[in-house]
């Protein structure tokens, strides 16, 4: 089932929250809402489940489908909640938590325990978790608690799963286990779903698409993919990753910053460009376009590539580069080693006044 | 944020229901005794306080609460030092009796003591033999007092001492600080409201103790007769006016209590919310 | 009533780094003997020139007994009228605001704060048939003074903060998830209500209603004068010991005292234990 939006906002005594918002999902899209705390995406997704409600103003509309539930109630709604800390009922058992949404149903179109029994039992196999209905949630893991909220979010069939920093209070590795496995769950069952996240990577893997917010305001929704080759702004740029600063004034085509010198395409003036750390070449001598002196501060070789940190004078903060296991040892890098740095690309975001025009990712060399 | 029974009809049955009960409950109590205490007007109620045996039990019961506190205090800062600062065995067990005054009828308390020092009583008839009454005189009345009043000052403190931990204290240990410094300098600023609020609910038992204390006091009037002895004979006596005179002394002590607490409470509410 | 305290091994003590543990260990234990264990002595010590039958007869005199009846019955009303009344009132406190809400918050003190003669004898006034709740209650054929009504209720007076002051941390306390995790679920506020919050409040509810009738089973200043006390009928144990004290008959005196420190102590102990596994279900441990 779909999911409109229309100028849904939302005030906190005369904060605002949230800027009046239009967002359109489609039925059985996976969609995460990423930014950083305070950007007004968990008020968002609160909202939707009626867990708050949204400014009163003649305009705004929540439709599930065709379904206007601006202002039914949260229990009406008929959405499946995953909270971040799991919110299960602790004097419960699993079955217990997972068959709540349908003890509760009115008498009437409540199916018969027996029924109930077979779906719950249905559930907690999807969520690997047969062996494990008659402990108490104390019992259990973080991973497993947070399958038993999912199993009891989704056991009344809801139409929209919306999910709250679902990973969040889990460590790393749960953490990757259970992403995967949720958007297989996703693509089986083919409910609609929105998730709240600050990690950008969770984001960027888990999404059909991602709404990237920031103080109240949407900034961009787009697919992953785009996001993070066309980011519409400098925010949108900044957040999705590890972001090296070059500071300078361009003159007759030259960005010079103290003694380092880069050759741009730009007209005259202040300029600051943008460079991620894997967009960074390290080469013992300049080139004829780049002339970046720098020096080794820290090497941590990290997974699949090592990060290296380089600071210069002519550096308001340190540089991060990431390079090759390989590149690495050709260069036989220490701290306190000198070389240069060559973008192979950079980015720039002229000044909030122009900030609507399109970005102007370019390459250099 | 939806919550259960936010509705605004459940809200206002149940806000109404609470007020309601806890007024007619809690309330009404309070404002009859000082109804009744005024009843026959001013003139009538201040001759009554200022009466020879009322006074006489004004003082007695000031007396005993003035040498209830320092002892409480003594104990009870020195337990709860000893529960929440060192691992010992039979640190749990300790913990547990001094919780048995709470859980013991006063009248149960009174007979103990009674018992044990009365003349019939092993200790008792020992004193009797040396010319010492404690009972029926003032110092079982102290005694007594002591009793059901001992634990409140430690109930204060061990959560609270609990809670903050002993790392400040071990931290003046490393910085060469003595032993009674340590207490003075870093301890006693963080629990001096805790204590303050044990002291005030000591203070409030002591004065308003009755069922232990008319098992040994022996109710002499002018003599033995704490302030809620007297207002009992009084009552009796079918003085209702001078009962509810002496009733309303003690009244106004509590309430002094209950505003006491809301002002500590107040504050250390403050200091959460600007530390 | 018991603070929770970390697991230790009893056998590792490490050294003490903090001063003072000898003169607190001394001035604790001294305090402790002197004051609570020894008095305790004399309770036994008289016991013990009873003999069982002199004990059994004493303890199950029939006018004895008929004052169990009474005050474990009126204690037992009190403390269900107690659960209702002081879940409701924490309820409201912890859930809602409004105007005059730290008074009604300040007011849950007073039966603790304010001498239990003071209440006795002001309740005695209150409820007569010419006081002010009297004079409406008798008319619709509502005896409370000198009935067990009217010790049921000075009970309910004097204990009614032990259940407020126990359920409201807890209630504070409750991550408002839970509320909305059953509204999500589609549950309705009674039932949510029922199937979640109130399981949740249940340990500290029982606690709270357990230490109020304990309470109540020792309580005698604010009873007394409400009670009217006829034999047989509006007579409260504690005051059987009393009035065995003051026919200077102390071997009864100290039987029925036993009796009630007994049944006082099993309570307070029942309620440790069914506290302590009620939250280890919830918080951990297998079972």
């Amino acid at each position: 089932m779909s999911i409109r939006l229309h100028e849904i906002g939302k005030h906190f005594g005369r904060t605002q929250a949230l800027e009046p918002i239009d967002l359109d999902i489609a039925e059985g899209e996976l969609v995460g809402l990423l930014g950083p705390s305070g950007s007004g995406k968990t008020t968002l997704l609160r909202i939707i489940a009626g867990l708050e409600t949204a400014d009163n103003v003649a305009g705004a509309r929540i439709l599930f489908g065709e379904r206007d539930v601006t202002h039914l109630h949260v229990r009406d709604r008929r959405i499946g909640f995953v909270f971040q800390h799991y919110a299960l009922f602790r004097h419960m058992t699993v079955f217990d938590n997972v068959a709540f949404g349908l003890t509760v149903m009115p008498r009437k179109s409540r199916p018969s325990s027996g029924e109930i029994r077979s779906r719950v039992h249905r559930l907690l196999e999807m969520v690997k978790l047969e062996h494990m209905a008659h402990r108490y949630p104390a019992q259990l893991s973080g991973g497993q608690q947070q399958r038993v909220s999912l199993a009891r979010a989704l056991a009344l069939r809801p139409d929209v799963l919306l999910l709250d920093e679902p990973f969040g209070a889990l460590d790393a590795k749960v953490r990757q286990e259970l992403r995967r496995w949720l958007r297989h769950l996703h693509d089986e069952l083919n409910f609609t779903s929105l998730f709240v996240t600050h990690d950008q990577e969770e984001a960027l893997e888990l999404s059909d698409r991602v709404v990237v917010m920031s103080n109240g305001r949407i900034e961009q929704i787009d697919t992953p993919d785009e996001l993070y080759r066309h980011p519409a702004n400098r925010f949108v740029f900044e957040f999705l990753g590890d972001v090296n600063h070059l500071e300078g004034t361009v003159r007759d085509g030259v960005l010079t910053c103290g003694d380092a010198s880069l050759a741009v395409d730009l007209e005259d003036g202040p300029e600051e460009l943008l460079l991620r750390p894997h967009e960074l070449e390290l080469a013992p001598s300049a080139t004829q376009h780049a002339h970046l002196p720098v020096c080794v501060t820290a090497i941590s070789p990290v997974g699949a590539e090592v990060r290296v940190e380089l600071e210069a004078d002519w550096l308001g903060e340190p540089w991060l580069a990431t390079v090759s296991h390989a590149d690495y040892e050709r260069l036989h890098l220490t701290r306190g080693t000198r070389l240069y740095a060559i973008p192979r690309r950079w980015h720039r975001f002229p000044d909030e006044r122009t900030q609507q025009t399109a970005p102007t990712p370019e390459t250099v060399s | 944020m939806q919550r259960i029974g936010d509705g605004v009809a459940v809200r206002r049955l149940l806000i109404g229901a609470a007020v309601v009960l806890a007024a007619l409950f809690l309330l009404l109590p309070l404002v009859a005794i000082f109804a009744q205490a005024f009843a026959r007007g001013i003139d009538v109620f201040w001759a009554n306080v200022t009466n020879h045996y009322t006074l006489a039990a004004i003082q007695l019961t000031l007396f005993i609460a003035v040498l209830t506190i320092p002892v409480c205090l003594v104990f009870g800062v020195a337990l709860a030092w000893l529960v929440t600062r060192f691992r010992f065995p039979g640190r749990r067990i300790l913990q547990t009796l001094i919780d048995i005054p709470f859980a013991v009828s006063p009248v149960v308390a009174g007979l103990v003591y009674l018992l044990l020092y009365g003349r019939t009583g092993w200790l008792g008839s020992w004193l009797d033999g040396h010319d010492i009454q404690l009972m029926f005189a003032w110092p079982g009345i102290l005694l007594v007092t002591i009793f059901v009043t001992c634990p409140f000052v430690a109930r204060e403190l061990i959560p609270l001492m609990q809670a903050q931990g002993s790392r400040e204290e071990e931290a003046a240990v490393t910085l060469g600080a003595p032993g009674w410094t340590i207490f003075r300098r870093v301890t006693l600023p963080n629990i001096r409201w805790a204590l303050l609020y044990g002291v005030i609910l000591t203070n409030a038992r002591a004065v308003g103790e009755f069922g232990a204390v008319s098992v040994v006091s022996g109710a002499i009037r002018g003599q033995t007769n704490t302030l809620p002895l007297h207002l009992e004979q009084l009552y009796q006596d079918y003085n209702t006016v001078g009962a509810f005179a002496s009733a309303s002394l003690l009244a106004l002590i509590a309430l002094l209590t209950l505003v006491a607490k809301a002002g500590l409470e107040w504050r250390a509410a403050r200091r959460e919310v600007h530390p | 009533m018991s603070s929770r305290s970390f697991a230790i091994g009893l056998g590792s003590t490490p050294k003490r780094v903090l001063p003072g543990f000898g003169l607190s260990l001394g001035i604790s234990l001294t305090f402790v003997s002197l004051m609570l264990l020894l008095p305790m002595t004399g309770l036994f010590g008289q016991l013990a020139g009873l003999s069982l039958a002199e004990y059994w007869a004493i303890i199950t005199n029939e006018r004895v007994v008929a004052s169990y009846v009474v005050t474990i019955g009126a204690a037992a009303v009190a403390a269900i009228v107690n659960a209702a009344f002081g879940l409701l009132l924490a309820w409201v406190l912890v859930r809602y605001t409004f105007p005059g809400k730290r008074l009604l918050d300040a007011l849950m003190d007073l039966p603790f704060a304010l001498p239990t003669a003071v209440a006795g004898i002001t309740l005695a006034t209150l409820y007569s048939s010419n006081g002010w709740m009297g004079q409406l209650l008798e008319p619709l054929g509502l005896q409370v003074a000198y009935t067990w009504v009217g010790i049921a209720l000075a009970m309910s007076f004097t204990s009614i903060p032990f259940v407020v002051r126990t359920v409201q941390p807890v209630l504070e306390d409750m991550p408002n998830e839970m509320d909305e995790a059953a509204l999500t679920l589609g549950a309705s506020d009674f039932t949510g209500f029922r199937r979640v919050i109130l399981p949740h409040l249940w340990p500290a509810l029982v606690t709270g209603t357990g230490l109020a009738f304990v309470r109540s089973l020792g309580e005698f200043g604010a009873i007394i004068f409400i009670a009217g006390n006829m034999p047989y009928e509006t007579e409260i144990t504690a005051l059987m010991i009393f009035v065995r004290l003051q026919e200077y008959d102390y071997a009864g005196a100290s039987a029925i005292a036993s009796v009630v420190l007994f049944v006082s102590l099993a309570l307070l102990l029942a309620i440790n234990i069914w506290q302590g596994r009620f939250i280890k279900r919830l918080h951990g441990g297998h079972g």
